[in-house]
């Protein structure tokens, strides 16, 4: 794996987007009825005495763009490269539209790979790399051509046929990579950190055009990644995984909003944690008192998993479920505390404040993150300025 | 100018090399019989005896077919020791290596005595074929550590990208691979045909009574007579080194240009 | 449970490699093993007798004519490894810090051709440099300089050395470029930037990070000089033989086949431990860079 999986904890300071590209309710509710593409059911993989895949069970719907998201190390590519089959599996079985892939080689699988390397041929020109897949297909040259012209057109390379692959720039070979394995028209489309090559700009780009391509040619896409934003970005659905296991299968809004563990939290976006006492439990309410928050009342669905049990009680909060105004200015959230501002990290469109908040004994919490949108008008607060914090119960998650 | 006093040295350094070869040439078309200045004249009877001489040519067309066929023996089998090392992990995989470089690191005269006795003691006929055996042996290793560098430049999922595409595994090798290696190969016949050529000692003990140019050119020194010849020899024989290597340059090179990757320069 | 793929990769892997495995097995292992075997052997006339002895090693290691011959090849290799690495630890350096980078396979290749050109005939060249009607007497008589042409000149040790030294001069060059070329430049940049002068920077960071590169040009140009045969025979004039020389007398001249591979083996067991020796301080360097 490339990258340390120190970029992916500390994403980009800027908040994951809320609002996905392209998103319809249509889509949901077509994406939900639709059957499953990929079927992985107690996968294991073993490297010698190295458990990399520790059963693995998932169902990847046709037609949807699915992630593989997790740190380096974690088996999301070893699992992409089970389904690919370059890998074989320890046991377990892996059915790719209801067929056992178990004797099925690489070659004969209906799925189709983008590496991370993109491995475009060196020695052949961009339409020759193209072609690759099609000497087996018993089309005419001049149909070979034609799809070879409309592949590369739909990853907007027209014209570039005939340049030498070699010659070409990171984007360009990723979109070469895309059209070889598009034109073959694979049931799936596997993608391997194909974006992690690229400057930032580009990937940016390149993100929306991949979610516009899979819209398009219908295709399950399976993509790898390490990058939490790029994985909220583009996704249907992600499979956040850990050491072997998938930790959390949900949609995009339910993994950032309702994370089931401390840890899948802590790997996508920013989350405060602050410790907590749970004071009393019945059927309807926990009631916690949390450190510089006071004393909450939380519906049990309000609770996830913390995986170290030694840490003791964590209550959660994303940096923009909270909002803090200059001392004195009226506000509507629900709860409001006092606190000190400890830090300011100004972005331009957002500012990110670190809190210290008023504890009921005098002393101060540990700082909280806080961003808030910068408003035309809106003075930005200052290092040792006074804050009022405003927020709600309904934000909190209780990791215990 | 940086580093002006190293570019000197440098240069000295060039000439050093190059001036005792530079001689050949001199004596080579040098009309006296004795190799000493002054020079005498210009002539051109070397090359001429050198071509008349039946023995030269019988040790020149076994030095060919030697260079030519251990060049082929050691780049096939420099192939299966470069691919198997760069792509595959085996138990033993160091030892194995190990032995199979290991003439690299071996005083010729040891390879050259030990397989003497052996084919002596089971009774091999000494002739150029027993020579062919030997120089494969020590062209090897050569031949894997320019195949090896070519197998190794050459990203992984290449080969798993054509297999992804529906290819066998041996028509990706025959389609990827093997192209993309190509000018290595070339680079590494070359390479092992240049030392097959020059190569003295394990022709001298294992080639039994036929001649090859160094052993001819060995045997001849003796003879002051003979020098002149033997000069207008070795500069037939510099130039076809610097033919061969300039054309190994040239498919290293293009090697290169054609993967795209950054030119380091050189061989090994 | 084990892992099946690794064994179905061993199985490939040793596929792939044993055509070139069967060959060394059968070309080199077997005669090595065979002359280990005769050197425990006793000769008869015409024959090896099989017959188990310590007594070839015993003739080697007591005998005044192998010490001589065998110090005087340690001698010459030590002399030509050093004076090849020391000429050209310079070239290397240039080649690697001030030539344009696209000059530079230039420069390799110039440096190359001699490497590859008739061993044979570079260190005929220097007979016929050296010789009694040499280039150098032919010159120097020509000039008027001597009367009578410098007998010193050939046939001695130095000769040897001086031929050694030219001919596996580009054998040096080419591992410590190899080992500069990897230096990453911004750790000198750190160094100069850290106080150190140019000099020191050289001595601290340069050198020991080609130290591997040294070594390895050390073991290159050190082996094949010790088990030269052809200098001592055209330079030496057959009168002040080297290891190899030896070897060749007994197995060939004399026919004492258990005698001849006890030496071979003999001389092969201390190239080992002199190449151990480096590859332990190669090891030290190395360990020290990561």
């Amino acid at each position: 794996m490339n990258d340390s999986n120190t970029a992916a904890r500390q994403p980009d300071v800027r908040p994951a987007p809320m609002q996905r590209n392209a998103k319809s309710a249509n889509r949901y509710g077509e994406l939900q009825a639709a059957r499953p593409m990929i079927e992985c059911r107690e996968v294991h993989k073993y490297y010698g005495d190295y458990h990399a895949l520790r059963g693995i069970d998932l169902d990847i719907r046709e037609g949807e763009f699915f992630s593989l998201l997790g740190p380096s190390g974690c088996g999301k590519t070893t699992l992409l490269r089970t389904i690919a089959g370059f890998e074989d599996i320890s046991s377990g079985v892996v059915l790719i539209d209801d067929k056992d892939m178990a004797a099925v080689p690489a070659n004969k699988r209906p799925t189709n790979m983008v590496f991370q390397s993109y491995a475009i041929f060196p020695h052949l020109t961009v339409a020759e790399n193209v072609a690759f897949g099609l000497r087996r297909d018993p089309r005419s040259k001049s149909e070979k051509a034609a799809a070879v012209d409309e592949a590369l057109k739909m990853v907007g390379l027209t014209g570039y046929g005939n340049r030498a692959a070699h010659a070409l720039s990171g984007g360009q070979r990723q979109r070469v990579a895309l059209a070889r394995a598009l034109i073959l028209k694979p049931k799936v489309l596997l993608l391997d950190e194909p974006l992690s090559a690229l400057d930032r700009k580009m990937r940016e780009q390149m993100q929306v055009e991949l979610i516009k391509l899979q819209r398009q040619v219908g295709i399950t896409f399976v993509l790898v990644t390490h990058d939490q934003e790029e994985a909220l970005v583009m996704s249907d659905r992600i499979a956040v995984m850990f050491e072997g296991q998938i930790a959390q299968l949900d949609e995009p809004e339910s993994l950032y909003a309702r994370p089931v563990t401390r840890r899948v939290a802590d790997f996508i976006g920013v989350m405060n944690f602050l410790p907590a006492t749970i004071l009393s439990e019945d059927g309807e309410v926990i009631r916690v008192d949390v450190e510089g928050l006071g004393e909450i009342e939380l519906a049990h669905s309000q609770v996830a998993r913390n995986e170290d049990p030694d840490a003791g009680p964590m209550i959660g909060f994303r940096p923009e479920a909270v909002s803090i105004f200059p001392a004195g200015q009226s506000q509507t959230a629900p709860r409001q505390n006092g606190g000190t501002i400890d830090e300011v990290v100004y972005y331009g469109d957002m500012t990110y404040y670190d809190v210290r908040l008023d504890e009921e004994d005098g002393t101060q919490s540990k700082p909280v993150r806080i961003s808030m949108r910068n408003v035309y008008g809106r003075d930005v607060s200052c290092v040792g300025d006074r804050g009022v914090i405003g927020w709600a119960p309904s934000s909190l998650i209780l990791f215990r | 100018m940086k580093g002006g006093g190293l570019r000197a040295y440098a240069i000295a350094y060039l000439i050093f090399l190059y001036a005792p070869i530079l001689l050949l040439p001199i004596f080579a078309f040098n009309s006296g019989t004795i190799i000493a200045f002054p020079l005498k004249g210009f002539t051109t009877e070397w090359f001429g005896q050198m071509v008349a001489n039946a023995t030269l040519r019988r040790a020149f067309t076994n030095s060919l077919i030697i260079a030519v066929s251990s060049s082929i023996m050691a780049t096939c089998l420099g192939i299966f020791a470069a691919r198997a090392s760069t792509r595959f992990n085996f138990p033993g995989k160091p030892g194995i290596m190990g032995l199979i470089m290991l003439p690299l690191v071996l005083p010729e005269i040891i390879v050259a005595m030990s397989l003497l006795v052996v084919l002596l003691a089971i009774g091999v006929q000494l002739s150029i074929f027993t020579v062919i055996l030997g120089h494969t042996l020590i062209c090897l290793p050569y031949a894997i550590a320019i195949l090896s560098t070519a197998f190794n430049s050459l990203d992984k999922s290449l080969e798993e990208a054509a297999y992804d595409l529906g290819e066998t595994k041996w028509s990706a090798f025959r389609l990827v691979i093997l192209p993309l290696v190509m000018p290595g190969i070339v680079s590494a016949l070359l390479m092992s045909f240049t030392i097959s050529l020059d190569e003295f000692i394990i022709a001298f003990f294992l080639a039994g009574n036929e001649p090859t140019l160094p052993t001819y050119i060995f045997s001849q020194l003796r003879f002051p007579k003979a020098i002149p010849v033997i000069m207008s020899l070795g500069t037939v024989l510099v130039v076809m080194s610097i033919v061969l290597l300039t054309i190994a340059e040239y498919f290293r090179r293009r090697g290169v240009a054609r993967t795209g990757q950054k030119d380091h320069g050189g061989f090994l | 449970m084990s892992a099946p793929r690794f064994d179905a990769e061993a199985r490939q892997g040793l596929a792939m490699v044993s055509p070139p495995l069967i060959y060394a097995i059968l070309l080199l292992a077997a005669p090595l093993l065979t002359i280990l075997a005769y050197s425990f052997f006793k000769d008869g006339y015409l024959e090896v007798i099989r017959e188990f002895t310590l007594e070839n090693y015993r003739a080697v290691w007591t005998d005044p004519v192998f010490h001589k011959i065998m110090l005087r090849s340690l001698g010459v290799a030590v002399a030509v490894t050093l004076a090849t690495v020391l000429l050209a630890f310079p070239v290397a350096y240039f080649l690697s810090f001030v030539v344009k980078p696209e000059r530079k396979a230039l420069w390799i290749f110039l440096i190359t051709i001699p490497f590859w050109t008739s061993y044979l005939i570079r260190v005929f060249l220097w007979k016929v440099i050296l010789g009694h009607n040499g280039v150098i007497n032919s010159s120097l008589t020509g000039l008027g300089l001597i009367d009578e042409p410098l007998g010193f000149l050939l046939f001695n040790v130095q000769a040897m050395v001086i031929t050694l030294a030219h001919a596996y001069a580009p054998f040096a060059i080419l591992p410590i470029y190899v080992a500069l070329e990897k230096i990453d430049r911004s750790l000198l940049e750190a160094g100069r930037d850290l106080g150190e002068s140019r000099l020191m920077t050289f001595w601290r960071v340069t050198l020991p990070l080609a130290m591997p590169g040294v070594i390895a040009a050390t073991l290159i140009v050190f082996i094949p000089t010790i088990g030269d045969y052809v200098t001592p025979e055209l330079i030496g004039g057959g009168k002040i033989p080297m290891i190899a020389n030896m070897v060749q007398a007994n197995m060939l001249a004399l026919d004492n086949k258990p005698m001849g591979s006890a030496l071979a083996i003999t001389a092969m067991l201390i190239v080992t431990v002199v190449s151990l020796i480096f590859l332990f301080f190669n090891r030290r360097f190395l360990r020290v860079q990561q």
